[in-house]
């Protein structure tokens, strides 16, 4: 319990550092979206690529563009993961299976980073550099992009143009996420985090044993794998290594910037429809829930009745010491909540409902405050969802910042958020009936169901940490988990792109007295019950059997 | 519109449940039509089981996914029942096929109110013959089915008119009470706002000639009948998008029972099928499932109920949606007919001068403004009502043009009597000079809310001269501020039209209590207003009765036409009062939301009810194999198979319970969104969290009595 203190400071800092940044960053990043005037490196880069970054587009062409780029990206990366032996500066590494190149790069092109391959064993430092962090950069950008088109979308009235792609992606990458990222490697690499170009280092430890000290650029990676909610660790232990996250402030560091674009896009959000309450009303949903899961896996990792944790004080098993009970919790917390999946302690290690509390944030659809521009369009389609609920009761068809949902706005958003239970449910379904994935499970009862449970909905939800226990590289695993990423990522965008577009042509109905309030207390209550209670719906079964029963049992 | 005419049989459920709830002393049809909603009975619910059972056929089921999966879950578990009985298998099956008949009913009981009150319409359409005339002018009987638009037909007193139309000549009494309810007769003529006819209606004396305006089985009491009936029902915009988060609700609970078994089998825990089966008919949304199509019957049946004819469900829809309301300011803000408040002489003149000059200028007069001049002026100077008109007195009567009328005496006395503008100029080209107070008085009165009549005269002798201003006033229904105070609160902007001047209309604007008003309007200003509304994003609704409103009626979201209006009116609107009562608006506004409402809040429950089903069955199906999961057993249910048969069970249940409520509409008070969300929340969320727990206990604790379910 003494520890309670000094981790609930951290959280506050934590906080007050969310709330510094909050209004400059999301105005910032409103008017980088919003402006017309280009820099010379953009406009460098938009002659480059024979781009006309003042044409608007509709949202299929939005689409187009996006799918195009990621298509590319895609072949991209497996063609640099599967050549590595041919690449300079490849620390003696072959390329990987054809299987695991398509899990990898599926993984990073989608914001996952869901990592089949064991960071130091298996890249050197031109796929990290060259390929993996430059995914970082990009995947993030892309989903900025598709949440400032669905804000365009809801502020716009009477148009089919949802802004340019490129544009946006160019902008979100160079103004956004590369200055950014710059500052916090650096910022890294005085708190300790390595960055070079060295081969590994063999030494002799005192006890005669002998030791492979890996180098690498680290720092820049670990900024944006943070910033960008990617996850994705230089090496296998993620930021439990001590190069990556040495010490307790580097890892607040690290929580802060997980949380960072994601919390002030809410402000961007406000700002860009003109309603900045409206952007505090999502983030006081997201606050909700990310506060709710806070206090519950605290709760569940320092309060134990019995046992060995009883003695300890804590459930400490797998958690890094120079981090703490606390700090370990606000980064696990943080990183299924983020859609980020970077990992400081082993998540199988905790206590079986703290662990199914991780389960549960990806569940939730990771919108509190979710992944870079995902979180935010995964919370509006929650938003709209208690719109149409919530708003018929008040006897008006149901609106959303004066835009009706009706039918085709309903399919559109049901269908997205769909998507990832849909994807996980029949997914687990399948592996749980193939003996082959059985047997990569690390044991079998309710911790093993948590172990295949938590793969996929990591993967469905683009969130990349893992449960550790379940052998993921089996070329079935790895196929399967690769669709799971890409059904999980690119289905909702395609339906959000399409929401937007028919939210861009309605419209504005003026709000009256009769209109629903969709910022107040009330209406941010019903937002965070709707999700959590559909979530709770869909997995309660699946979470009985893993988590619920371990902890029970 | 269009639809054949439905010439079933009547349903022998629908007559009894009209005359088992028909309490009204109306003689009409219609009006014992009216009252056959009402109360919601058990016997109507009883009636309408066969009806109901009928709905079982596979084929119909479809039309309501939620239901129709349900239905095959029945059939499978009454097939897994039969091949291995058991007190629980049979239990659970049964009551699934339960919950498909409670469903069915809730359906069939809402129809068969409709259809009570088609038949007695259906029994108004009798005429078989109609009297055409062709192009020479001779008539053919033919059967009124044959009658085609622009034929023309001759109606005499005592016939049936044959189809819908317009009286091109004559005029007569014609007893409506068949489609209105209303059993005094009307007048219709040829010409003006007063023609139209509908068919089925009984011509009482005179005799008209009709050109018909529809086609068969498209006229009034046609479309009537198939509206009552339900049988033109298409789902609304709102009930589509609600349907589409059911079914995908419906996936999702789909996919987790498909999910469930793999990860029962590797927890060591295989599940039975009816078990799965009857998991997934309690997660998926069958009460509102269930429920939504009667809500929506119920709720155009709660507009006919009050003599509202909606074309389709989706004007009613739109009625909770009006964001601006357009209200005419005579008969609907206003009593019909504006009376005299005040007789004003100018500076020099005295009242007995211009009472007199008033009276004996309006004793000519046969409309209402000029019948109370005479009242007011008798009633405030009994001497002058001994006063006669002489025989010889000439009458100009009001013309639109000139804006005035007068009397001229036998002396060669002129007396004119009309608008301020055109009397005070009149006298200045007869000689006279306008005094400075006569124009004062006039503003002062249009600025009170009043008309001012200028009266002047002008013997052969004398320069003409002004004598003063008749004051005629508006007189505010009662109770009006209030009714806007009201939907005001709803969100709500009444628009007054009107065509006074805008000093008036603006005083009576304050004096009703509306928000704004459009005076000296034209009916394009109406329709330009409407546009401007809708640009601005607002749902608008107005009623009208004339010809020249039906642009306007048919540019609102919600037009309702008067009944007494013309056909082109009622052809525009996308409803019809059958009452002519303009300010039935409001009402309709409100079974508007109503319908949101109850829609709304019965989804919540239905998703909300889901939590504690959780909490009965998953420990259920659990508990063998993980006994820890005992802990979340914390209703303390009996045993895993009463505790699954309880949450079956309350889940058909509830849509029994839940019919009345669904029928009947959740009570709507106007007030703001947010305090109306908070309360609907309060009693259908958390309502719907609680209830269930308590519901599926004491269902399980009379379930223990059943000995063998063990």
């Amino acid at each position: 319990m003494a520890a309670l203190i000094p981790g609930i400071l951290q959280i506050l800092l934590v906080f007050a550092a969310l709330a510094i940044s909050y209004r400059p960053l999301g105005d910032y990043m409103a008017r980088v979206f919003t402006t017309t005037s280009h820099w010379r490196a953009e406009r460098a880069i938009y002659r480059l690529g024979g781009i006309n970054p003042d044409a608007e587009q509709g949202w299929r062409s939005y689409l187009r563009s996006l799918l195009w780029f990621t298509l590319v990206s895609l072949l991209l990366l497996y063609l640099i993961v599967r050549t590595q032996a041919f690449l300079p500066f490849s620390g003696g590494h072959t390329g990987l299976t054809p299987d695991q190149a398509w899990n990898t790069a599926v993984s990073f092109v989608t914001n996952t980073n869901w990592q089949s391959y064991s960071g130091e064993a298996a890249v050197g430092v031109t796929v990290q550099a060259v390929g993996l962090a430059v995914q970082n950069f990009l995947s993030a950008a892309v989903g900025l992009a598709v949440a400032v088109a669905l804000f365009r979308g809801l502020a716009r009235t009477g148009t089919a143009q949802l802004g340019n792609f490129w544009t946006d992606l160019v902008r979100g990458s160079v103004r956004i996420l590369l200055p950014l990222s710059t500052v916090f490697a650096i910022v890294l690499l005085a708190g300790g985090v390595i960055q070079n170009l060295a081969d590994p280092v063999t030494v002799h430890t005192l006890g005669g044993a002998v030791q492979h000290i890996p180098g690498g650029t680290v720092a820049s990676q670990e900024a944006i794998k943070n910033l960008g909610t990617n996850g994705g660790g230089y090496f296998n232990a993620n930021a439990a290594h001590p190069f990556e996250n040495p010490s307790a402030w580097t890892n607040l560091l690290q929580v802060y910037l997980m949380l960072l674009i994601p919390v002030a896009l809410t402000r961007t959000f406000g700002v860009m429809i003109g309603s900045k309450k409206h952007g505090y009303a999502i983030l006081s949903a997201m606050g909700i829930l990310y506060i709710g899961s806070l206090v519950g896996v605290v709760a569940s990792e320092l309060v134990n009745a019995s046992g060995a944790l009883h003695a300890a004080g804590a459930a400490l098993e797998g958690k890094e010491l120079r981090f703490g009970v606390i700090g370990s919790d606000l980064f696990a917390v943080s990183t299924t909540m983020t859609s980020t999946g970077a990992t400081d302690a082993a998540h199988s290690s905790f206590t079986p409902l703290g662990g199914g509390l991780l389960v549960l944030n990806m569940v939730l659809g990771e919108i509190s405050p979710g992944g870079v521009g995902s979180g935010m369009y995964g919370m509006l389609m929650i938003a709209i969802l208690s719109v149409f609920i919530a708003g018929l009761m008040v006897g008006r068809t149901p609106e959303y910042l004066g835009k009706k949902i009706g039918p085709s706005q309903m399919k559109l958003a049901s269908l997205a958020i769909l998507v990832m239970p849909a994807t996980v449910l029949i997914g687990t379904a399948i592996a749980f009936s193939l003996p082959s994935v059985r047997a990569s499970l690390s044991t079998t009862g309710p911790h093993g169901l948590t172990e295949l449970l938590y793969a996929f909905v990591s993967a469905a939800n683009n969130n990349g940490s893992a449960f550790a226990g379940l052998s993921a590289n089996t070329p079935v695993l790895n196929v399967m988990l690769g669709l799971v990423m890409l059904i999980g990522r690119f289905l909702p965008i395609i339906l959000v792109l399409a929401l937007a577009s028919s939210f861009a042509e309605q419209r504005r109905v003026p709000d009256t007295a009769g209109t629903l309030p969709t910022h107040r207390p009330l209406f941010i209550g019903v937002m965070a019950g709707v999700a959590l209670l559909v979530s709770a719906l869909t997995f309660l079964p699946a979470l009985a059997l893993g988590p619920i029963a371990e902890a029970l049992g | 519109m269009t639809t054949p005419t439905t010439e079933t049989t009547s349903d022998p459920l629908g007559s009894t449940v009209s005359t088992s709830t028909t309490t009204s002393a109306k003689p009409s049809a219609a009006a014992t039509a009216r009252t056959s909603g009402g109360a919601f009975s058990l016997r109507q619910m009883v009636s309408s089981i066969p009806a109901a059972l009928r709905k079982l056929d596979p084929r119909i089921m479809i039309k309501t996914p939620v239901m129709f999966l349900v239905e095959v879950g029945a059939a499978f578990t009454t097939v897994m029942a039969i091949i291995s009985p058991s007190l629980f298998a049979w239990g659970i099956a049964i009551w699934l096929w339960l919950t498909v008949v409670f469903a069915n009913l809730a359906e069939a009981v809402a129809e068969g109110r409709g259809r009570a009150q088609a038949d007695t319409l259906r029994a108004a359409r009798t005429t078989t013959t109609a009297a055409r005339l062709d192009a020479g002018g001779h008539i053919e009987i033919v059967p009124a089915t044959a009658l085609r638009r622009d034929d023309r037909v001759r109606v005499r007193a005592g016939e049936v008119i044959p189809g819908d139309g317009d009286v091109i000549e004559g005029a007569a009494t014609v007893d409506e009470s068949a489609v209105t309810g209303e059993s005094a007769p009307v007048i219709r003529e040829s010409g003006g706002d007063r023609c139209a006819v509908t068919g089925g209606t009984r011509v009482l004396s005179d005799t008209i000639i009709v050109q018909i305006t529809s086609e068969p089985g498209e006229t009034f009491l046609d479309r009537m009948i198939a509206l009552v009936e339900g049988a033109t029902r298409q789902k609304t915009p709102n009930e589509i998008a609600l349907n589409i988060l059911l079914a995908v609700l419906t996936i999702i609970f789909l996919l987790v029972i498909l999910n469930l078994q793999p990860l029962a089998i590797f927890s060591g825990a295989r599940q039975s099928l009816i078990v799965l089966t009857a998991l997934l008919v309690c997660l998926i949304p069958t009460t509102i499932g269930a429920l939504l199509s009667a809500i929506g019957i119920a709720g155009m049946d709660r507009l006919v109920q009050r003599g509202v004819l909606a074309r389709s469900g989706r004007a009613v829809e739109a009625a909770g949606d009006v964001s601006t309301l357009l209200l005419d300011k005579t008969g609907t803000i206003t009593e019909g007919d504006r009376k005299t408040t005040g007789l004003l002489p100018v500076t020099g003149v005295s009242a007995d001068d211009l009472a007199r000059a008033a009276r004996l200028s309006s004793l000519a007069d046969e409309t209402p403004e000029g019948r109370s001049v005479v009242t007011f002026a008798e009633e405030r100077f009994p001497e002058q009502s001994a006063i006669a008109a002489p025989d010889e007195a000439e009458f100009v009567p009001f013309q639109a043009k000139t804006r005035m009328s007068a009397i001229v005496l036998p002396d060669g006395e002129k007396i004119v009597k009309g608008a301020t503008n055109e009397v005070l100029a009149w006298v200045e080209s007869h000689g006279g000079t306008v005094p400075a107070d006569a124009r004062t008085i006039a503003d002062e009165v249009s600025a009170g809310g009043g008309t001012a009549l200028v009266v002047a005269t002008h013997t052969p002798e004398n320069p003409a001269r002004v004598l003063g201003v008749i004051r005629l006033s508006d007189i505010v229904k009662a109770g009006m501020p209030e009714r806007f105070a009201r939907l005001r609160a709803m969100g709500i902007r009444t628009v007054m039209i009107t065509g006074d001047n805008r000093l008036t209309a603006q005083a009576i604007a304050a004096e009703a209590g509306v928000d704004d008003f459009l005076a000296e309007a034209t009916p394009e200003d109406k329709l330009a207003l409407i546009r401007r509304e809708q640009e601005g994003g607002h749902l608008v609704a107005m009623t009208g009765d004339g010809t020249n409103d039906a642009p306007a009626l048919a540019q609102a979201d919600v037009g309702v036409a008067m009944n007494t209006g013309t056909s082109a009116a009622k052809e525009a609107g996308n409803m019809v009062d059958l009452d002519s009562d303009p300010t039935k608006l409001i009402e309709i506004v409100e079974i508007g939301k109503q319908l949101l409402i109850t829609r709304g809040a019965l989804t919540t429950f239905s998703i909300a009810n889901d939590v504690a089903k959780y909490f009965a069955v998953i420990p259920a199906m659990f508990v063998a194999a993980f006994p820890g999961l005992a802990a979340l057993n914390i209703m303390g249910l009996h045993s895993p198979e009463s505790a699954i048969l309880s949450a079956v069970i309350f889940n058909a249940l509830v849509i029994i319970v839940l019919i009345p409520l669904a029928l009947r509409g959740v009570r709507y008070r106007p007030q703001a969104a947010a305090k109306l969300l908070g309360h609907n929340l309060l009693v259908f969320g958390v309502g719907g969290l609680i209830i269930p727990f308590l519901g599926i206990k004491v269902i399980d604790l009379i379930l223990t009595l059943i000995p063998g379910l063990n």
